[in-house]
């Protein structure tokens, strides 16, 4: 997949092709999921959700469901929020109080009122019916626009407003370029409220041993700071929660943010003596998991030259967060690390806003707000080549930060670190056979059907450092996002590295075993890679932000080069010569020059772990190393003018697809679609390939089928699988995929992320290729996702 | 709620339990069968992850109750495994094409997969799409589980014209 082998360093098995680590036990049915947790004595919960998107809990009587043989116990928000602090929030909001049962008031159609424990689901499930609840309904704040109005019903009313964040920066002179340039385009981009809804749901299972003090917890979780947020919760310390990190995760991308659930089993646990476990359905999942994503308005205008080249825009992005916030708010901070695109823009005026609303809460979603805002980015590009009359493809020419321009400083502070868009965007031409696409394209029209090829030139984030969160609350003084690994060599050779967080099928254990295996010339099926639980490991911020290659790959090289250089001062030392005179290769340390005078990899390892007289005088015993990587580049706060680096990789892609419109129904059919991507050097080039169009299949999701529709009543019209629509093989063509390869200067092997890929640009893509569709009706759709009706609605306006 | 004594015939051995009659058969067989194989995913018939062979053909366990199983036979994705408990054909071809990340949807792909397989030695990527349409992968955006199934009729016609 990696285009130029030849100029890449010669890797044994770092970019090979080569089986991943993980997959033979889920062929097999051999994963291990947390419904497939089975805790001796274990009893099973099941929630009541609030029908009202706002109302008042005026009385609940639990008697009834109490009685029911198999019933141990129900559970409300007023006994829950005396027994547990509140949940974190990113944002400086402290009247804004999180619960996992409501308190005396719910805020969205769906939020969990009350908790059955029982003998099984059933029966809880069966308890749950029979909790009776007075409530006085209220009218539901639901229009997000409106938020900014006074006059709109209060989510929190303590809290005195609905507008969660407000804040403008200006980044570089942008009243100064404004004038500077002839044209302006403004334009409103919409990003529907949808997430990347995992086939698993969410799930934990809590224990509490009161005997030893600790809580074992195992969850299809992907958080950062969730032991944190466990112990803060349940006013217990840290070090009496473990994590069992062995847990796999059935998909996430973001979402699997289960505190509240969490923090709901373990009071359970730790009051009732017993394991307790919570496994959603789909509706507790869809309504009440707080796993929606960002639900977004961008009103923007850019300012550009004759050319078309982009000198400043001004965004503000209104953001629906719904009712309870988390640290969703912040995924508008996130995307100022790539806030112009890949594109030379010289200022950027940003205004954020994060609104509350009686909706489900959001939670991240892959890329963090990224991909809806490459969308609004890539909206305005097209409208300039449109307003001037130059093709789409040369206006991103023109715009391009060139290859060689990089680092390439942003506005913002981030600094690109390496890349060859130019060289990437013209892959694609030749790949998609963009004349003939276009021609293939008239065909379809000239046949009387409406056709529309697409284009989005995106970045991708990759190990944030998380300072965006200092940039929304000064109270998180955070200038670093850790992560960890330790590499241990047996006695008899055998190598096991402990990562420190759970995986959701990013195939970390691959990552660390190929990384491991090359630089110690070792094969990588061979080395074992377990995942440590929160007591036994180190310093961890989890798999988020495309960040695992960068900084648990950089871990990796450095643990790994830390063994060799031990392993060499042994040999060098049980040999009779210096350092320098050792040479290293397949399991061999020899003496530069004489290679009969050599020791094994099993005979050093027997040395270190149990041949102290052979050791070099004050050299620790064993083989093991550790590394606790800091984000590359990153460290400091943002200087005066609120600049700041935030992301030190950033991967590059080109998206082209061919879409056909039915007509008369607005189904719109993906036919072809082609990617062309640099993400420096693939440590996996399957498990690479497999994200990227994994993420264009769920980029097509958000573009043209998935929306958790509210009506104006705040009622969620979208709770099933037949209302919530997820592209199935049909949706979804077959996407050619050709890999670019630059090497990022800021890792070990020049990796960098790849797991929010596809689903940057695919969004902006599609929209590209719809609106490239109906351009001869003059109709123009910037509202995602762009479902098959309102493309009919559309088109009968125009025709009618 | 009293419980009903059956017989399930699963992965060819007979399997007596005793289950409440509302008992779905997903949750039969993981609960009280302890084979987590089969996962559970929307429970309302669409997303496929509980998919499992009745009498060959592939059925959503999540809409079908325990006591109506009775009398059929049962293929879980511990049942595709050859019978020295290595892989099979297709289960190893969705490893070496890596026609899976998170693992969540794959029991069910595979039981999809071999039901097609077992009706169509030869299919084209679209019979492959058409038969694994009722099965949602969040994943993969399913083309490597396309190429394993095509690798694995591959090998299957090359196996039969060697033998």
């Amino acid at each position: 997949m990696v285009d130029a082998p030849a100029t890449l360093p010669n890797y044994r098995y770092v970019s090979r092709k080569r089986r991943t680590k993980e997959d033979r036990r889920f062929v097999s049915g051999r994963g291990k999921f947390v419904a497939d947790v089975d805790v001796p004595g274990m009893k099973h919960v099941a929630v009541l959700p609030s029908p009202h998107p706002r109302a008042n809990i005026v009385s609940i009587d639990t008697s009834a469901a109490e009685a029911l043989p198999g019933v141990h116990y129900v559970l409300t928000g007023d006994e829950l929020a005396e027994g547990t602090n509140g949940l974190f929030h990113g944002l400086d909001i402290p009247n804004v109080i999180w619960h996992p049962l409501a308190v005396g008031m719910t805020r969205y159609a769906g939020e969990w009122v009350a908790a059955v424990v029982a003998d099984s689901r059933y029966i809880a499930e069966d308890a749950t019916e029979l909790i009776e609840v007075d409530y006085e309904s209220l009218p539901a704040a639901v229009d997000s626009e409106k938020m900014l109005d006074e006059d709109q019903p209060l989510v929190h009313p303590a809290h005195g407003t609905n507008v969660l964040f407000r804040k403008t920066w200006e980044w570089g002179p942008v009243a100064d370029d404004f004038a500077s340039v002839p044209h302006t385009v403004s334009y409103r981009a919409r990003w529907g409220r949808s997430s990347t809804v995992p086939i698993e749901t969410f799930g934990v299972v809590a224990k509490w041993d009161d005997v030893n003090e600790i809580m074992d917890v195992w969850a299809s979780i992907q958080m950062p700071q969730y032991q944190d947020q466990i112990a803060s919760a349940l006013r217990i310390p840290m070090n009496q929660v473990r994590v069992h990190n062995d847990v796999d995760v059935g998909g996430s991308y973001g979402v699997k943010r289960g505190i509240k659930h969490t923090v709901l089993v373990s009071y359970l646990t730790k009051n009732l003596g017993f394991p307790v476990r919570f496994i959603e359905d789909r509706l507790d999942n869809m309504s009440g998991g707080d796993a929606h994503g960002p639900d977004r308005i961008f009103d923007i205008t850019m300012a550009f030259d004759d050319e078309g080249v982009i000198k400043s825009m001004k965004v503000r992005a209104l953001d629906d967060v719904g009712a309870y916030p988390g640290r969703a708010p912040l995924q508008l901070g996130k995307p100022i690390t790539a806030l112009c695109g890949p594109y030379r823009l010289n200022s950027i005026e940003y205004e954020a806003i994060s609104v509350t609303s009686n909706k489900t809460g959001q939670v991240p979603v892959r890329g963090f707000g990224q991909s809806p805002t490459n969308f609004a980015v890539e909206t305005g590009v097209e409208r300039v080549a449109k307003y001037l009359g130059i093709d789409r493809v040369e206006v991103r020419a023109r715009n391009l930060v060139r290859k060689d321009e990089f680092p390439w400083k942003i506005p913002p502070g981030s600094k690109y670190d390496s890349g060859d868009f130019h060289a990437v965007l013209a892959g694609i031409l030749e790949t998609s056979n963009w004349d003939n696409l276009i021609a293939r394209r008239d065909a379809l029209r000239d046949e009387g059907k409406l056709a529309g090829v697409g284009i989005a030139t995106c970045l991708e984030p990759g190990g944030g450092n998380n300072i965006f969160e200092y940039l929304f609350n000064p109270k998180l003084e955070i200038t670093t996002f850790v992560e960890s690994v330790l590499i241990k060599v047996e006695p008899t050779g055998a190598i096991t590295a402990v990562m420190c967080t759970t995986t959701s099928g990013q195939g970390h254990e691959t990552l660390v075993s190929t990384i491991a295996g090359e630089e110690l010339e070792r094969d990588p099926d061979t080395i074992r890679v377990v995942h440590g639980d929160s007591l036994e490991a180190l310093p961890t911020r989890s798999p988020v932000a495309s960040r695992m290659a960068i900084v648990l790959g950089t871990a990796t090289s450095k643990a790994a080069r830390d063994i060799k250089a031990k392993m060499i001062t042994i040999a060098a030392h049980d040999l009779g010569v210096e350092r320098d005179q050792i040479e290293y290769g397949d399991g061999e340390f020899s003496v530069r020059g004489n290679p009969a005078s050599k020791l094994t990899w099993p005979e050093i390892c027997h040395i270190a772990h149990k041949q102290f007289h052979r050791m070099p005088p004050g050299h620790e015993l064993g083989l093991q190393s550790y590394a606790v990587q800091q984000v590359p580049g990153a460290g400091s706060l943002p200087d005066e003018n609120n600049e700041v680096p935030l992301y030190p990789c950033f991967s590059f892609q080109a998206h082209v697809p061919l879409v056909e419109i039915d007509p008369d129904t607005g189904k719109v059919k993906v036919h072809d679609y082609f990617i062309g991507h640099d993400c420096g050097t693939a440590i996996n080039p399957d498990i690479v390939r497999g994200m990227i169009i994994g993420g264009v299949a769920h980029g097509i999701g958000a573009a043209l089928y998935e929306k958790f529709a509210y009506d104006s009543d705040g009622q969620l019209l979208a709770g099933t699988f037949v209302d919530y629509l997820l592209p199935s093989a049909h949706e979804i063509p077959p996407v050619t995929d050709s890999e670019h390869c630059t090497p990022s200067p800021m890792t070990s092997l020049g990796q960098k992320g790849s797991g929010e890929g596809g689903y940057l640009g695919a969004p902006a893509a599609i929209a590209s290729a719809v609106n490239d569709a109906l351009a001869p009706f003059d109709i123009e759709i910037n509202e995602l996702p762009i479902r098959a009706r309102d493309i009919e609605a559309a088109l009968y306006e125009k025709t009618k | 709620m009293t419980a009903v004594e059956i017989t399930l015939n699963v992965n060819g051995h007979d399997r007596p339990v005793s289950v409440p009659p509302r008992m779905t058969l997903v949750d039969c067989l993981r609960d009280m069968l302890r084979m987590t194989g089969t996962h559970v995913g929307c429970e309302h018939g669409i997303c496929g992850a509980c998919s499992v062979m009745l009498d060959g053909e592939p059925i959503r366990s999540c809409l079908m109750f325990a006591v109506q199983a009775e009398g059929h036979k049962i293929t879980t994705v511990e049942g595709l495994l050859q019978s020295d408990g290595s892989l099979s054909d297709l289960q190893d071809s969705f490893w070496e094409c890596h026609a899976l990340q998170c693992g969540y949807c794959t029991p069910g792909m595979l039981v999809a997969s071999e039901s097609l397989l077992n009706e169509n030695p030869d299919p084209t990527a679209d019979d492959i799409r058409e038969a694994i349409s009722g099965n949602l992968c969040r994943c993969t955006g399913y083309q490597q589980i396309v190429e394993a199934v095509q690798m694995t009729a591959k090998r299957r016609r090359e196996g039969a014209s060697n033998g």
